[in-house]
């Protein structure tokens, strides 16, 4: 029965190797999605079969309150509030190995037999993993759902509290790790958790889809380091599967920016507001109303939309879609331009479009669109900021300097909707709001959005 | 050997993994991210031997039991809305 088990297994982890590798292109990627979940139900099946499992209600209670709370999550959740909930369901993830380890640390504890200190090490970094996925999720969640400010905090002797810290997980990770001792063991639990904490709250949002990105791959590594402890093979692929997944992921998104992540991650981009904002900008904002944007808009063979944050904040993209087949149906040519970086989530503007009903054919990558910038009529940026910001590519002194954005600068005429005059999560001035060729449509982007639909309708 | 073993699945895992999603298109970010989060829950194997194996009693059970709740949570969760988002995906033409 073992034996069937352990091959089980095997079949399990292939089954996650085909899913990841289907996840990545669109034709296959429902269907990845289902065969993972096929090698999971496997996973959980047959260990269900293992010698010595005799707790069967106890199992289904588990199983059925998890279920009930996953199923109905995933049912409610709006796309707009997707970043958030993928961040809490890692931050579960990272807890339930801190749970596991702890679990076999409490065992091998009231066994009276020491274990090994393989054993003690990777229940460790389990839990020094989980409890900092944890934690760290669960700030991300408070940042993303808006219930905790999304700027970057920080404080006096951060630096100084982060090595502290430090220093005591190695001093208490090395003493479980020798003899199993219960409080160095709490020790590591209790500043793994701080740790989680402290490491994402100096991160601005801005900054978010690297940290889930991040926080995806730790989430991983925890199950790995949770497989060690238990000696259980699953465990180790599967788990190293996403942890190496979501480091390139992260690495992904950091090129977006052209950052490191150590600068991502220590950098506290966005706490200091407006420092070293670059050179003076020349001209002023000019606003437009509705109407005389209604008119060139009329005129315009093609239209390029650049949605960024503003714009799940707002809830336009419904309004959005329907302007853009307005505008195809008047002639135009209509594309939607999306910066690797926009919104708080990898891929979060394309969650939102697609939700909306905007053909995938629209959805257009950074790299496509920026060679035919020139030949675009209007470019209508919606809530997005710095991922337009020309200084990324003139000003030398910006600390943007070297991002890739979408150039939408080289269109002929830009309307960018923005709620006020204020910079965005960066703090930084944004050069694209005062060129001549720009106009601002100050508001709301729905309502504006829908008002220039009423324009066109009139 | 049992713990050489592991690390050299775990080693070999960790290539294939790099390998595996070296060109994603961008679109494809979020689900990716929240399927492979999903996959992430498999630690809910440990979490099942924890609170149903006969080995386990006292705290170490009720510590797989929550376990086995959260994780739960994170793989039912994550496959269900990974394939919500993905069903929008659908091209129109």
């Amino acid at each position: 029965m073992e034996q069937f088990i352990n091959i089980s297994y095997i079949v399990a982890s292939v089954l996650f190797i085909f899913g990841i590798k289907m996840l990545g292109s669109a034709d296959t990627a429902r269907k990845g999605n289902a065969l993972s979940a096929g090698g999971m139900l496997l996973a959980i099946v047959v260990t269900l079969l293992k010698q010595g499992i005799v707790d069967f209600p106890m199992i289904a209670i588990g199983l059925l309150i998890g279920a009930v709370i996953g199923g109905f999550w995933a049912k409610k959740v709006q796309m707009t509030g997707m970043p958030e909930l993928v961040a809490l369901f890692n931050g579960f993830g990272g807890l339930a190995s801190v749970m596991v380890g702890w679990a076999e640390f409490q065992r091998i504890s009231a066994s009276g037999v020491a274990g090994t200190a393989v054993t003690y090490t990777a229940i460790v970094l389990a839990v020094l993993i989980g409890g900092i996925t944890f934690t760290g999720s669960l700030i991300a969640y408070l940042k993303l759902s808006g219930k905790m400010g999304g700027k970057a905090t920080t404080f006096g002797g951060q630096k100084l509290l982060n090595l502290l810290l430090f220093v005591i997980l190695v001093i208490a990770g090395i003493i479980t790790s020798m003899n199993g001792n219960y409080g160095a063991f709490i020790a590591v639990l209790f500043v793994a958790l701080l740790l989680g904490v402290l490491g994402v709250i100096p991160i601005g949002g801005g900054d978010m889809p690297v940290v889930i990105a991040l926080l995806n791959s730790l989430s991983g590594l925890a199950a790995s380091a949770a497989g060690f402890a238990i000696n259980n093979n699953v465990l180790v692929v599967a788990g190293c599967l996403v942890g190496a997944s979501g480091l390139i992921l992260s690495t992904i998104m950091c090129k977006a920016m052209n950052r490191t992540l150590g600068n991502v991650l220590f950098g506290s981009f966005g706490a200091a507001a407006g420092g070293g904002a670059g050179a003076k900008v020349e001209g002023e904002m000019k606003p437009v109303s509705v109407q005389d944007a209604y008119y060139v808009l009329e005129a315009a063979q093609s239209v390029v939309f650049v949605p960024g944050y503003g714009m799940a904040v707002a809830q336009a993209q419904h309004a959005v879609k329907e302007l853009g087949e307005i505008l195809e149906k008047n002639g135009a040519e209509v594309r939607h331009a999306i910066h690797p970086v926009a919104g708080r989530m990898p891929g979060h503007m394309n969650v939102l479009l697609a939700e909306a009903d905007v053909p995938y054919e629209q959805l257009t990558e950074m790299d496509d669109v920026n060679p035919i910038m020139s030949t675009v009529d209007v470019a209508i940026v919606i809530g997005a900021n710095d991922v337009v910001n020309p200084a990324a590519v003139e000003d030398e002194t910006s600390p943007i300097y070297g991002m890739p954005i979408i150039n939408v600068h080289e269109a002929k005429t830009v309307f960018a909707l923005k709620r006020g005059e204020g910079a965005g999560f960066s703090g930084l001035v944004n050069t694209l709001f005062f060129r001549p060729s720009t106009r601002m449509l100050y508001g709301d982007a729905k309502e504006t959005v829908t008002s220039l639909i009423a324009e066109f309708k009139d | 050997m049992e713990i050489i073993l592991l690390l050299f699945v775990f080693v070999l895992a960790a290539f294939l993994g790099f390998e595996l999603i070296s060109k994603v298109p961008s679109q494809l970010h979020t689900p990716l991210m929240s399927g492979s989060n999903a996959i992430s829950g498999i630690t809910i194997v440990g979490a099942l031997l924890a609170s149903g194996h006969q080995d386990f009693g006292g705290m170490a059970k009720w510590f797989g039991f929550v376990g086995l709740i959260l994780a739960t949570i994170n793989v039912v969760g994550g496959y269900l809305v990974t394939d919500r988002m993905l069903g929008m995906f659908k091209s129109k033409k």
